[in-house]
């Protein structure tokens, strides 16, 4: 499991790479706190592309990071959620919290 | 109800252990042929349960979670997660979403995620001597284009 963040200008995009789950949870929170803080973006974007898994563990995150981005009035968006990892976002009801772009997975999942 | 096979895999509540958990149920359900969708349920569904034999159950030591798997006639696949850890006070608010008594960032949707994606989950716990979850999934038979 890895992150990959970029900064440009005030946007922060974090990618994350591998499988996320409470093991991993830990560091790639740190990871993406530490450029929030250094950078104080206006907007957050996490994206899922290259994300094979994600359980609950992943909610917390982005619940986490959510929570973070409205304390320094940025925004947060989703991206690229495949359908497994959609699955589990919608049961939290992130959807009502961040934007969330499905990317290229839209179509295959509307049914 | 006799299984027409089944799989026990042992292994110590480290958190590098809970890939490992998902991974090798997945490999064993493999034979049925599963969709993709389906093994992710699974997949998911067996990460929760690791997660909390490892977060809540041994949040104080390191001990063993065992997991069971079987297959029935049917395509009907039951997956057992056992701890010996501190079982739960009140199992019925354990499974409320969004309830956690663990702090950091979790999100308290364990049990929700297990329910939803599994098509029944059993929760046995008693104070002081451990959980069973056993989540039970009927797979689909689907007609194969290219055998």
């Amino acid at each position: 499991m890895a992150v990959n963040i970029d900064v440009t200008g005030e946007v922060v995009t974090a990618r994350l790479d591998g499988e996320l789950d409470h093991h991993a949870a830990a560091s790639i929170r740190e990871e993406i706190d530490k450029s929030i803080d250094a950078n104080r973006p206006t907007l957050v974007i996490i994206d899922f592309r290259d994300l094979t898994f994600m359980d609950s563990s992943g909610i917390g995150l982005v619940m986490g990071r959510y929570k973070k981005t409205r304390e320094i009035g940025a925004e947060l968006h989703i991206t690229n959620t495949s359908p497994q990892i959609y699955k589990v976002m919608r049961l939290s009801g992130l959807e009502r919290l961040a934007v969330i772009d499905r990317g290229g997975y839209k179509n295959e999942t509307d049914k | 109800m006799k299984p027409i096979n089944e799989v026990k895999i042992n292994l110590l509540s480290c958190s590098s252990n809970e890939a490992f958990a998902r991974v090798a149920v997945a490999s064993f359900i493999a034979q049925l042929d599963p969709t993709i969708e389906e093994i992710n349920d699974i997949k998911t569904a067996v990460s929760e349960a690791v997660t909390n034999c490892i977060v809540h159950a041994y949040s104080e030591r390191i001990d063993t979670v065992y997991i069971t798997v079987r297959i029935f006639e049917n395509r009907l696949v039951k997956i057992t997660v056992r701890d010996r850890g501190c079982g739960i006070e009140d199992v019925k608010k354990a499974m409320e979403p969004l309830y956690t008594t663990a702090g950091g960032e979790r999100a308290g949707l364990g049990f929700a995620v297990m329910g939803s994606f599994m098509d029944k989950l059993n929760v046995r716990s008693k104070l002081g001597k451990g959980t069973t979850v056993i989540l039970t999934k009927q797979l689909s038979y689907r007609t194969r284009a290219n055998g």
